[in-house]
């Protein structure tokens, strides 16, 4: 490990860690205020700081703050015949995986620190000129590591419920276990016809070939639905909530959590927000890619009807403005998703659980199972 | 007997459940798009910021209790318990004392020397009001009881509850009273009988 790799990796887990945590609370704020102006609310305009005679409630961005400070103040209750250990470790379990799933999310092209202010072309990266691609790690597994790795929270859900000796926890968390297994399995088949399109199980890979062809989601349009879906249901949000339910089992698995170790759980389910949308946007929405722009700066030419429109209108860019352009890019289309599935959660109502299941086995799975055949036999016809 | 149920019909686009999902989504989309980007006028919005902008109660509006005044301000209370032994969350207790053998009501009523309503406990279902023969405990204050942190703050006794007055702001209640000596009072005494 040489200091160039040492300090551009932990940059990036910084970033990393900045986008998640700093999602994270906005994205408390954002529910609130944005079903609020979805249903023609008020929405949250009650904390506030006072300053000289002035209230300042930033359109209720201060929620969030003083939520953590209830949540971190509040009495921290364990059931006197909860399993202590496990009850406390449920909460991490849940929380941690969707945080590490962003380790192998692409949110830039490589970029080469040495020619930041050079208009980048391929020629000019020698054997000594050292690059690091904008994303935690490359792992040659990929995808799959995503699927490992997220599959592992099902395992908090599970243990917060069996560990806090209730039964409407135990029932909670036989619900989302049973919920995000099946679903895990809709999930992994969805992708089957990305990954024979894209040609790659790595992340960047399935970026560039957006990037050279189309975008996943016009090339894999039911791999998008099935898979958008799916994600839906392993957040465990509305429409696909039924793990909690306060008129049938109370809070579900955390039915007795209280103070943070609440707040892990309910942090956790944005921070799954946050990471569905990022692998979304990667899978289908061409991740940092952003139309019309290459490693040299912009391009608008295009080819139509066996013409070469807008043949001149070409900016270049610098290194560094081309991948400064990637990284807002991305984290805007991330903010869009993340828009979009708030959107979702606050239109539809929840399914009864039997649905979830005849959804799950008797829809989508057939679904991307018919979208592999169909992926496969196009492939066979473009390639004969 | 069984009983038919007659369930919708849906047309085969409704069932196919996703063109709805994209309706309802068009729906809550325009919404949130209207509210966001352009001013919105007080009656656009569906909700009130509560404790600065109150909606109007209707007047049968069940509020925080209130004993009714007599004309010289003493409460209309007889202290017979009817309340009491009606309220089914057992919260009122009262405890009846004789009037001075000088006072002309002496005989003929009593008064109420303890009359305390544990409002925490109080399911304000107005029982205790439609149990009441003299119209002397009411709901028709129209305010909440006041939030506080101390139980304590919710045991109401009887001058707390004779200093809350009615929505229209009197102590007294419409209905009359007939004091012992007005020319309409029956008359009769428990001493006397019927
Ligand atoms: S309103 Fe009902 S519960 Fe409350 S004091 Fe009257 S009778 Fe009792
Ligand atoms: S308030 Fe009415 S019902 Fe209750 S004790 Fe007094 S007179 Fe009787």
């Amino acid at each position: 490990m040489d200091s160039f790799l040492l300090l551009s990796t932990a940059a990036k887990i910084g970033f990393a860690l900045a986008i998640i945590f700093s999602f994270a609370p906005v994205l408390i704020w954002a529910e609130r205020r944005q079903s609020a102006m979805m249903q023609d609310r008020v929405g949250p305009v009650r904390a506030n700081i006072k300053l000289f005679g002035i209230n300042i409630t930033l359109f209720g961005l201060l929620h969030p703050l003083a939520d953590a400070l209830k949540l971190i103040f509040k009495e921290d209750f364990v059931p006197p015949k909860a399993d202590k250990f496990l009850h406390a470790l449920a909460p991490i379990i849940s929380l941690v995986p969707a945080i590490s799933v962003f380790a192998v999310i692409p949110f830039g092209d490589v970029f080469y620190p040495e020619l930041w202010n050079q208009h980048f072309s391929m020629d000019l990266v020698g054997p000594a000129t050292r690059g690091t691609p904008l994303q935690i790690a490359s792992l040659n597994v990929g995808i799959l590591f995503i699927f490992g790795i997220a599959g592992t929270g099902v395992v908090g859900a599970a243990i917060a419920g069996y560990s806090s000796n209730n039964k409407y926890s135990l029932l909670g968390g036989i619900r989302a276990a049973g919920q995000m297994v099946s679903y895990e399995v809709t999930l992994g088949m969805s992708l089957v016809g990305c990954f024979m399109v894209y040609d790659s199980l790595l992340l960047e890979d399935m970026v560039h070939w957006q990037m050279a062809h189309m975008w996943g989601v016009m090339a894999q349009p039911i791999a998008f639905f099935v898979f958008f879906t799916a994600a839906i249901a392993e957040t465990k949000r509305i429409p696909f909530d039924v793990p909690e339910g306060e008129s049938e089992i109370v809070g579900g698995y955390f039915t007795e959590y209280s103070g943070m170790k609440f707040g892990m759980f309910f942090m956790g389910e944005f921070v799954e927000v946050v990471t569905s949308s990022a692998i979304l946007i990667t899978l289908f929405f061409g991740g940092y890619h952003m139309p019309f722009l290459n490693a040299g700066g912009w391009d608008f030419s295009f080819q139509a009807f066996g013409h070469v429109y807008l043949e001149n209108a070409q900016i270049a860019l610098q290194h560094w403005g081309v991948t400064l352009i990637e990284v807002v890019t991305w984290v805007l289309k991330l903010s869009l998703m993340i828009w979009f599935q708030l959107m979702i959660r606050w239109s539809l109502p929840r399914f009864r659980y039997d649905q979830i299941m005849a959804l799950c086995w008797k829809v989508l799975l057939p679904l991307s199972l018919l979208n592999i055949l169909i992926t496969g036999l196009v492939i066979i016809w473009n390639n004969s | 007997m069984g009983k038919l149920v007659n369930k919708p019909k849906y047309t085969m686009m409704e069932r196919a459940y996703l063109p709805e999902i994209a309706r309802g989504l068009g729906v809550s989309m325009r919404h949130f798009f209207k509210n966001t980007f352009s001013r919105r006028s007080k009656s656009e919005i569906v909700t009130v910021n509560y404790p600065e902008e109150k909606r109007i109660y209707p007047d049968r509006f069940r509020g925080v209790h209130r004993l009714t005044h007599r004309d010289d301000g003493s409460p209309r209370c007889v202290a017979c318990l009817c309340c009491s032994t009606a309220c089914p969350a057992q919260c009122i207790h009262i405890e009846p004392a004789e009037y001075d053998t000088s006072d002309p009501r002496y005989g003929y009523e009593r008064f109420p020397k303890v009359f305390v309503i544990d409002e925490l406990r109080c399911i304000f279902c107005g029982y205790c009001v439609e149990a009441c023969p003299c119209d002397a405990i009411r709901m028709d204050t129209g305010v909440h009881v006041p939030p506080s942190t101390d139980r304590a703050h919710f045991i109401f006794d009887k001058e707390v509850l004779m200093s809350i007055p009615g929505a229209d702001g009197t102590y007294e209640s419409e209905n009359p009273r007939h004091e012992p000596g007005d020319p309409s009072h029956p008359g009769l005494t428990r001493n006397h009988g019927h």
